[in-house]
């Protein structure tokens, strides 16, 4: 474990006042997913203090348990040096703990003065809390500068003063610990510099701020401390004036996975996949990609690298054709698709596009379904799964039977049920039939996230070696060390656009972990890049 | 005049007394669904408040006792719809249903073992039914052109159930637009994570909203058996409970619309009766069966998008679940 | 979702609905027990009046026809998450279809060219009926419950101004048809088994109670062997999959309700062509409701389907025998139990499936700790 470092030392005994926030041990459990593994957190009144991490590292969790919304398995909570029992989110809000989450608790229908009385109407009718309430919201407008037309409905407001609501709402609720969960993933990055001056201001007035994110930029602009967290863990703190953005990269990217699949040179065969100025909204409007173009060849293996959420999972919708083309071209062994000319995604694997998808448990398989039927998902209408109007299941049984065998899934059983499987067999499956169709592109993602260590190395091998049969494979990971064990190409991607292209060979973490978190490695003191709203 | 505008007022009379348990029931359900909860047990509660009403009444010779075991019947009926799809978390539709077939099963099992005449109960004495309630002036008022025969004819001489449900209207309105517990009804049917963020129970604030739910449609329950009729009679409810529904629905769950789409199928009710064998002008013989489907087929094409879009609460129908 | 494990499969289609019918059963025992009337008594009245009189196996079976015919309906929409409650509406108007082919043809066409088009008009008046519902729920978002709620009332208004008025027989008051001609009734069971002999007392068990079975092995088929029951699975479990896999989900919406709809409307067969040989009011008289009930006892597979109608034909025919025997007890009993079986089997699945699942953990977990111990 790196640096649990001199923190409390630094503290003189008892003569400094007890942090705002201690949290001692804490462990929480979603069935099988340990998300939150012995964290401990200290955090002191009046500062701001980052705690920063990948998607799934478990942050989210950690805040919804000082906020009341889950309790947690074990550990204790302190607030102000007393323990509490947080057990609904009224004691959290009772103990001056307020929330802004990442999504909006917000009645979209509802005006902006009925949002923020919600919880504290001050009396039946509602009469006399709407004259306060108008009357506090003036106050903390002029205080903070947080202007806001109370009768405005939600729906109608811009994200950003859709935030501004949730920080009022948690203000007039008389937060003086305030938690925002990743808050500018959905800002523009001058909503996003506003959003910092005004948590500078409330810092002044005595109010702790909690700041959840991924984002490195953000961490090093603003917050006096910084907690990385990594698969559940609290894994390194440190004060952001000792820290730099290439220490945190590292620290939250993580190192500890070892990959042993044997990478070789191969010279790359013909142009398989091209693409070309594709850009994407997402039904917000926001754009989700920009002006994507990147060709792929027969027998390569280019990925993609990024932090989650910055446009990888958008791109693998559109190219294996869930979500419809929007603007630009893709052409694919000769046919030519772009938002005239739709292809869904049966049309796409007639034509040699297999998609191991990101999210297994929801696309990749049908947990009720048996193995066997998870085995034709995609390919229910082929010659693999029967004969005319029908199925035929002896043949779809003996062939996934086939493929389990030669996938080493456990157990080798059909009929067994696809939930059932643990996550390494789960993501087996999938990977087996997706190859099985010998498909010409071969579009992963994420093949290897929740799968334990055995499963990784043989997935690998086996995308590996489809390479070496000519497959021309799109990688994406957030996992930087797979990316790099594997790829011919790197691409990197952040906001939505394609940042930075290494070859295999000339890959360094520490440049492409900068160009991820949107920094110009050329130019690494000199913060550029504009961060726009890749969800 | 009077004579013109007679059959016109006691047309508009009939609306109203035709229209005054879809107006309970689809306030019934208006609160039931902003707070998330699908209601098509309406029917059932209906039913089976009808027959308490009734059942009460004829034993205990008093109406207002009758009233009130409507009510806490009503009530028992949403609190089994609510335990099964509040507290368990089941499907909000199988439990309505379930509501609705155990409401026409058990009205007449016990209606048959109690009283011995089929099903039905009694016939109603006058004074174990409400009486019509003559307003101030009524009489003095009569001969004034108009006005008069609108108060006498068309405000007075009601049931008093008639004059709760057009109270229950301003009424449910000012709850749910006005107060504390109407804000939140509102914010639980369509975002129940932000009621929840803000401390408050997601639970009890739906049990709270079907009990009054079942509190509303007992009254209309009261009014079918002890007031409009004289006795309880199987199935009576004849599917007034879907119609409040469909009422609700067209109303787009507002208070004041829902009402007003209440009293245009009690209009067409009405209407088709004293329309019942009349001849009109190219159509020939009014097709009377036909008008009275129209609520439904409005309903469909109002869901279908065609006269503005007809948002359900967001949250209607999904248990709540904190999501992991 | 939930954390407790899954129920071993015997258990969650075995001992559940039977666990569930039980607590129906009791509860209905304790309203009969209420009323002052031996509820064990009423068992053996029910039992003997479904089963042991002369030909009340017959009654049995021609109820239990129509509750697999509507239960069908329901199990096939279900599979694909979507709720069917248009099942009365849909026979009602497929009975329509039935017996307008019976009245158009019956003098001049013979038997076996009769009925098979009535059967398939039935299908198709049915399928036609979900066809608006199931279209506005899969390109307009209109939600399929409230709009078949809404068609069984325009259903039943339709029907009764047909039959009081165009189709109304000559002559007569009655909202009805004329009765067709004896060529296009669908032949009774006791008919033919008078025929070859056997002697069997008159019911109106008919040869729908085939067509009733062979539905059954085509949904099964359909369901779990063909290619677009896969689809209509894969969509009812997750969408997202459904999407992944390039499965229309509007399409699938669609003519998942047409099949089902088509099940509904051949109930019509049985009551129209097979019992009344004309077109009556209310001939649907609450079984398309009942299909729901029978459906969720049945786990939406046609065995279960099978068995619970039977049940349900067993509990019609035998209620009807509770008029005869009780002064205090009648044949709504039947609806009390439908109701409490709804709730328990549906709306209540998740009360008893949690501790039921607890309790097998802790069976299969306890042997395990002590071998170990």
């Amino acid at each position: 474990m790196t640096g649990q470092d001199t923190h409390h030392g630094m503290r003189g005994g008892d003569v400094s006042p007890p942090p705002a926030v201690e949290l001692r041990r804490i462990n929480k459990r979603f069935g099988r997913v340990h998300a939150n593994r012995d964290i401990d957190l200290t955090i002191d009144a009046g500062t701001i203090t980052g705690i920063i991490g990948e998607n799934g590292a478990g942050k989210s969790t950690l805040v919804s348990i000082l906020y009341g919304f889950y309790s947690a398995d074990s550990g204790d909570i302190l607030i102000d040096g007393t323990p509490v029992a947080l057990t609904s989110t009224a004691d959290a809000i009772r103990c001056g703990i307020g929330m802004v989450h990442q999504h909006f608790m917000l009645v979209p229908t509802m005006s902006v003065l009925d949002n923020v009385m919600l919880g504290r109407e001050g009396g039946f009718t509602l009469t006399d809390g709407i004259s306060k309430t108008r009357k506090r919201l003036a106050q903390l407008s002029e205080d903070y500068g947080l202007e806001i037309d109370p009768d405005a409905l939600v729906q109608d407001l811009p994200v950003g003063l859709q935030q501004r609501v949730e920080i009022l709402k948690a203000l007039l609720r008389g937060a003086r610990i305030l938690i925002l969960d990743e808050p500018t993933g959905v800002l523009t990055p001058q909503e996003a510099d506003r959003l910092f001056e005004i948590l500078r201001m409330l810092k002044q007035d005595g109010v702790t701020i909690l700041l959840i994110t991924h984002k490195l930029r953000e961490i090093m602009a603003i917050t006096d401390d910084v907690n990385v967290m990594r698969h559940g863990q609290m894994v390194a703190h440190r004060k952001t004036k000792d820290t730099n953005r290439e220490d945190l990269a590292r620290l939250m990217v993580g190192r500890d996975v070892l990959f042993t699949a044997k990478y070789h040179e191969k010279e790359p065969g013909a142009p398989i996949l091209e693409i070309d100025a594709l850009t994407h909204h997402d039904s917000r409007g926001s754009t989700v990609l920009s002006d994507i173009s990147f060709t792929l060849r027969a027998g390569e293996i280019l990925g993609i690298a990024g932090v989650s959420g910055n446009g990888q999972s958008q791109l693998l919708d559109v190219l294996s054709g869930i979500e419809p083309v929007q603007e630009g071209t893709i052409r694919v062994a000769g046919e030519v698709i772009d938002s005239r000319n739709r292809r869904d995604p049966t049309a796409l694997r007639q034509v040699g596009v297999a998609h191991i998808p990101e999210d297994r448990h929801h696309r990749g398989l049908v947990l009720p379904f048996s193995a066997a039927e998870s085995s034709i998902l995609g390919y229910h209408l082929t010659d693999v799964a029967g004969s005319g109007l029908f199925l035929d299941l002896q043949k779809i049984e003996a062939r996934c039977a086939d493929l389990m065998q030669r996938y080493d899934v456990r157990p080798p059983d059909p009929q067994w049920r696809s939930g059932g499987f643990s996550g390494g067999n789960q993501q087996k499956i999938v990977v087996a039939r997706e190859i099985a169709a010998s498909p010409q592109v071969l579009l992963v993602g994420q093949p290897t996230r929740g799968v334990d260590i055995g499963a990784i190395e043989f997935i690998h091998k086996e995308l590996l070696a489809a390479r070496d049969r000519g497959c021309a494979i799109l990688l994406v990971s957030v996992e930087l060390d797979e990316i790099m064990a594997l790829s011919d190409r790197i691409l990197v991607m952040n906001a939505g656009r394609i940042v930075g292209e290494t070859a295999h060979g000339e890959a360094d973490p520490n440049r492409i972990g900068l160009m991820m978190a949107g920094i110009d490695p050329n130019n690494a003191r000199d913060i550029t890049v504009q961060e726009t709203g890749a969800a | 005049m009077n004579e013109v505008l007679l059959p016109f007022i006691l047309t508009l009379d009939a609306t109203l007394r035709l229209a005054t348990p879809l107006i309970l029931c689809a306030m019934a359900g208006l609160l039931s669904e902003r707070s998330g909860i699908i209601d098509i047990s309406l029917e059932g509660k209906l039913l089976s408040g009808a027959f308490a009403a009734a059942a009460v009444s004829t034993v205990t010779g008093n109406v207002y006792m009758g009233l009130g075991m409507a009510i806490v019947v009503s009530v028992a009926m949403a609190l089994i719809h609510g335990f099964a799809c509040i507290t368990h978390r089941g499907n909000q539709i199988i439990s309505g249903l379930a509501v609705n077939i155990l409401a026409s099963g058990l009205t007449v099992t016990i209606g048959f073992a109690a009283f011995r005449q089929g099903g039905q109960t009694p016939p109603l004495s006058a004074d174990e039914r409400f009486g019509p309630i003559i307003l101030p002036f009524a009489d003095a008022l009569r001969d004034v052109p108009l006005i008069g025969l609108l108060y006498s004819e068309l405000l007075s001489g009601h049931k008093l159930i008639v004059y709760i449900a057009l109270i229950s209207v301003p009424l449910v309105a000012w709850l749910l637009f006005k107060t504390r517990f109407g804000l939140r009804l509102r914010a639980v049917g369509e975002v129940p994570e932000a009621v929840d963020s803000a401390g408050i129970s997601v639970t009890w604030l739906r049990y709270r909203a079907i009990i009054l739910a079942g509190i509303l449609c007992g009254i209309a329950g009261a009014y079918l058996s002890t007031a409009h009729g004289a006795g309880f009679v199987r199935e009576m409810s004849a599917g007034k409970g879907y119609i409040a529904l469909a009422a609700m629905i067209f109303g787009k769950w507002r208070p004041w619309s829902a009402m007003g789409a209440c009293l245009l199928f009690g209009f067409l009710e009405a209407a088709s009766s004293r329309m019942q064998g009349v001849e009109l002008p190219l159509i020939g013989q009014t097709p009377v069966d036909l008008i009275l489907i129209l609520p439904y087929i409005l309903t469909v094409v109002l869901l279908a998008g065609f006269f503005g879009r007809a948002v359900p609460p967001k949250a209607i129908g999904e248990p709540y679940v904190k999501e992991h | 979702m939930s954390s407790t494990p899954p129920l071993p499969r015997w258990a969650d289609i075995g001992l559940l609905p039977v666990l569930n019918l039980m607590i129906a059963m009791v509860v209905s025992g304790l309203v009969i027990a209420a009323i002052g009337e031996n509820p064990f008594d009423a068992v053996a009245v029910m039992v003997k009046g479904a089963f042991f009189y002369d030909g009340s196996l017959g009654y049995t079976l021609y109820y239990t026809t129509n509750f697999i015919f509507t239960g069908l309906a329901v199990a096939v929409a279900y599979h694909a998450m979507l709720f069917n409650i248009g099942g009365e509406g849909q026979a009602y108007i497929g009975g329509l279809g039935a017996g307008l082919v019976c009245l158009a043809l019956d003098q001049v066409m013979p038997g076996f060219v009769t009925i098979p088009l009535a059967i398939a008009a039935a299908a198709v008046f049915g399928a036609a009926w979900a066809l608006i519902p199931a279209y506005l729920q899969a390109y307009r978002g209109s939600h399929i419950v409230i709009t078949t709620i809404m068609f069984n009332f325009i259903a039943a208004g339709v029907m009764v101004s047909l039959l009081g008025g165009v189709l109304m027989q000559p002559g007569q008051s009655s909202p009805a048809s004329r009765t067709f001609e004896p060529s296009s009734f669908i032949p009774f069971i006791h008919e033919i088994l008078n025929g070859i002999g056997i002697e069997a007392a008159r019911t109106p068990l008919n040869l729908s109670f085939v067509l009733a079975l062979a539905a059954c092995v085509f949904v099964w088929v359909l369901i779990w062997r063909s290619r677009f029951g896969y689809s209509l699975r894969t969509l009812g479990q997750s969408e997202p999959a459904a999407a992944y896999a390039g499965i229309p989900v509007g399409k699938t919406i669609v003519v998942t309700m047409l099949i089902s709809g088509a099940l509904a409307g051949m109930m019509g067969v049985n009551e129209v062509v097979g019992v009344n040989h004309r077109l009556v009011l209310n001939f649907t008289a609450g079984y398309g409701f009942t299909g729901i009930a029978v459906a969720l006892m049945g786990r939406n597979h046609p065995v279960g389907i099978v068995l619970a109608s039977l049940l349900f034909g067993a509990l019609y025919q035998g209620g009807a025998e509770l008029d005869f025997e009780f002064q205090t007890i009648t044949r709504e009993m039947v609806l009390l139990i439908q109701g409490l079986i709804i709730l328990f089997s549906g709306a209540l699945s998740y009360m008893l499936n949690p501790p039921l699942a607890r309790l097998f953990a802790r069976l299969s977990v306890g042997p395990r700790r002590e071998v170990q111990a």
